[in-house]
């Protein structure tokens, strides 16, 4: 059996023509996008994303919340991440990361790394863990990694990596280590521009890592998180590749359960790097809105790149999941909290003041939803 | 009313309540209370296993309540009955909502893996009240395999839309030999009306209360809603007009007086 990956069907989008189907979108598509009320396709998300539906923010609010709360209720699920490394052969050049950057580098060992799940089991009682790594298979490779997460079991129920695109058998084998999800970000779908961005390493290779999705999906990972980097090329060309590739992955594997990230770049203290649009936090919520119209269940992610402010806003109109109080340098909850970080955070309330927030919004930060129980058969 | 027996355990209720998506763990208690409930499911991976004090398993424990853990989160006959073993350790009870979905988007339950991991748990001595489509043939066999009732979905869990699948309920209703539990779907308390009007003998509701402006008197209607439908069916409903319209001018029986 030929197995058909993601860039087969990707070479079938012309990203100019996508792009200008989105700003051809008339108020009629918008309108037909919005009664359809479900089970909309990319082309109802392009109307929602598109110019043409700014007149109906409020309206688009209005439906997010409500399916919102029919399917995830008044709830939001918390996370956190711990970066394990900030050791990368990667060069991507809006990244604090970057293999040239002359910065200190630390792998975490096995002892920093309990002093760190233990320095987060006493911020709140987080129970999803997110383990970060930049991209360095020699010296923090997928043993180093399964460490991590074996480390891990006796303090928190889910276990999610976010590390460079692996091998289906890779991703199997941490399963076997208690993984329960993947996070992967796409940076962009603009296949002509991808090496501008990433010129070295591993990662400036387009199809390893778009199609990663598709190994992440053969070896039976449970969650999978997408994303693209807002800043780097037409946002609204770009999420709408991304949407695509939802839908695609929902096709072809439907038992593995979907999130969406728009993380907006923010300034990276080494990358120099500026970014090339900007998107404002009325397309922000705009796209946010479109999402979850477009897709009532998919879990859509606001990390602490976004500021308390709109955090706190969206909380009740379509967001279901955040981080709170992360450090983006490795074993920055204990060990070197003075680390470069990847990205300086613009949320920087305590956990327990996220939860105190949520709770005076009317939602209940849900910490645990997850039982290692079900993974007994790994 | 009559008595709700479930595997020799009576309920003066037949509103059942999941306890997912309330906005705090005090909202959900005391619509558990409103509503006059006796018998609430709680997700076994949502609690705290090792905890005797966990927050969430606190507000929902109460001596006239019997406590129903689910599995929802497993994908498989086998996870399932893992996890209830588990379930019955931690929770003191073998009474189980058996939740096998392993599609996360619509959350519809996979009838296969469903009736395999009904005919071990009860084998293994469980209670079980299996979450499943409204497949009148499935029904039955889950009957078979020993389930103390069934619980067949009125429509997508969350979606709020009533009972889409009516007719299949009907002859579920029907040709059920143990309680029939309408769960999933219902989003006012007159989907609840309709279901014990057609003979159901409870429902189970959550997000159309969770979710609801004001929890706790969503949940007092769900109960006057319930008890109100319950009513009507042990009363007996009248003829419903849609059977009469064919008192046409020229009756087809009319050459019968000739």
């Amino acid at each position: 059996m030929i197995n058909k990956m993601f860039s087969d069907e990707l070479e079938k989008i012309s990203w100019e023509e996508t792009t200008k189907a989105i700003y051809s979108k008339t108020d009629a598509d918008v309108r037909r996008a919005l009664s359809k009320k479900e089970h909309l396709d990319v082309n109802d998300f392009m109307a929602l994303i598109s110019p043409a539906a700014t007149p109906y923010l409020e309206v688009m609010a209005h439906l997010s919340q409500k399916y919102t709360m029919e399917r995830f209720g008044k709830t939001i699920s918390m996370f956190v991440p711990l970066y394990l490394t900030n050791s990368c052969t990667n060069s991507c050049v809006y990244c604090g990361f970057h293999i040239s950057n002359p910065m200190k580098r630390t792998i975490l060992t096995e002892e920093e790394i309990i002093n760190e799940y233990k320095a987060i089991k006493r911020l709140a009682p987080f129970e999803n863990l997110l383990l970060v790594t930049g991209e360095n298979p020699a010296a923090a490779g997928v043993p180093y990694i399964a460490r991590a997460l074996d480390l891990a079991k006796p303090y928190f129920s889910n276990l999610q990596i976010e590390v460079m695109p692996l091998k289906a058998e890779e991703y199997k084998e941490l399963t076997k280590h208690g993984l329960n999800g993947v996070i992967c970000f796409q940076e962009t779908y603009n296949k002509a521009n991808y090496k501008t961005y990433h010129p070295r390493g591993m990662k400036s290779k387009f199809e390893w890592r778009v199609n990663g999705f598709d190994r992440m999906g053969q070896a039976g990972v449970h969650k999978i998180g997408m994303g693209v980097l807002i800043g780097l090329e037409e946002w609204r060309t770009d999420v709408t590749m991304m949407a695509y590739h939802l839908r695609y992955l929902q096709k072809h594997y439907w038992k593995t359960k979907y999130s969406v990230n728009f993380p907006r770049m923010r300034p990276s203290e080494n990358g120099g790097f500026q970014p090339n649009v900007i998107m404002n936090d009325h397309e922000l919520a705009q796209l946010t809105f479109a999402m979850r119209i477009f897709d009532h269940d998919v879990d859509i992610s606001y990390s602490t790149r976004e500021s308390a402010e709109i955090r706190n806003n969206m909380a009740t109109l379509g967001v279901t999941t955040m981080s709170a109080e992360s450090k983006t340098e490795p074993g920055g909850y204990y060990s070197y909290p003075q680390t470069l970080e990847q990205f300086h955070v613009s949320d920087e309330r305590k956990a327990v003041e996220v939860e105190r927030d949520l709770k005076k919004l009317g939602r209940e930060p849900i910490w645990k939803d997850w039982d290692q129980s079900f993974d007994f058969k790994r | 009313m009559e008595k709700l027996v479930i595997a020799g355990r009576e309920f003066n209720s037949r509103l059942f309540l999941g306890t997912g998506k309330f906005n705090s763990n005090e909202v959900m208690e005391q619509s558990i209370l409103a509503s006059g409930t006796e018998m609430v499911t709680v997700a076994m991976k949502r609690i705290d296993m090792d905890n005797k004090e966990d927050d969430m398993l606190k507000h929902i424990i109460h001596p006239n309540i019997q406590l129903l853990p689910n599995t929802s989160g497993v994908r498989d006959a086998e996870e399932a009955v893992f996890a209830a073993q588990l379930a019955r350790e931690a929770f003191g009870t073998n009474w189980l909502k058996l939740e096998i979905h392993p599609d996360p988007r619509y959350l519809l339950p996979d009838s296969i893996e469903t009736l395999k991991a009904t005919e071990e748990l009860v084998k293994l001595g469980f209670v079980v009240l299996p979450y499943c489509q409204a497949d009148p043939v499935l029904c039955k066999r889950l009957e078979e395999a020993g389930a103390a009732t069934v619980m067949p979905l009125g429509a997508p869990i969350g979606t709020n839309k009533g009972l889409q699948t009516k007719e299949f309920l009907q002859i579920i209703i029907e040709q059920a030999g143990i309680p029939v539990v309408v769960d999933a779907g219902i989003g006012a308390p007159s989907h609840a009306a309709e279901a014990m009007e057609l003979g159901a003998s409870a429902v189970l509701v959550n997000t159309a209360i969770a979710v609801a402006g004001n929890p706790v008197e969503m949940a007092r209607a769900f109960k006057a809603a319930t008890e109100a439908g319950r009513q009507a069916y042990e009363a007996g409903l009248g003829l419903q007009a849609d059977n009469f319209i064919a008192e046409a001018s020229s009756p087809l029986t009319a050459f019968l007086n000739k």
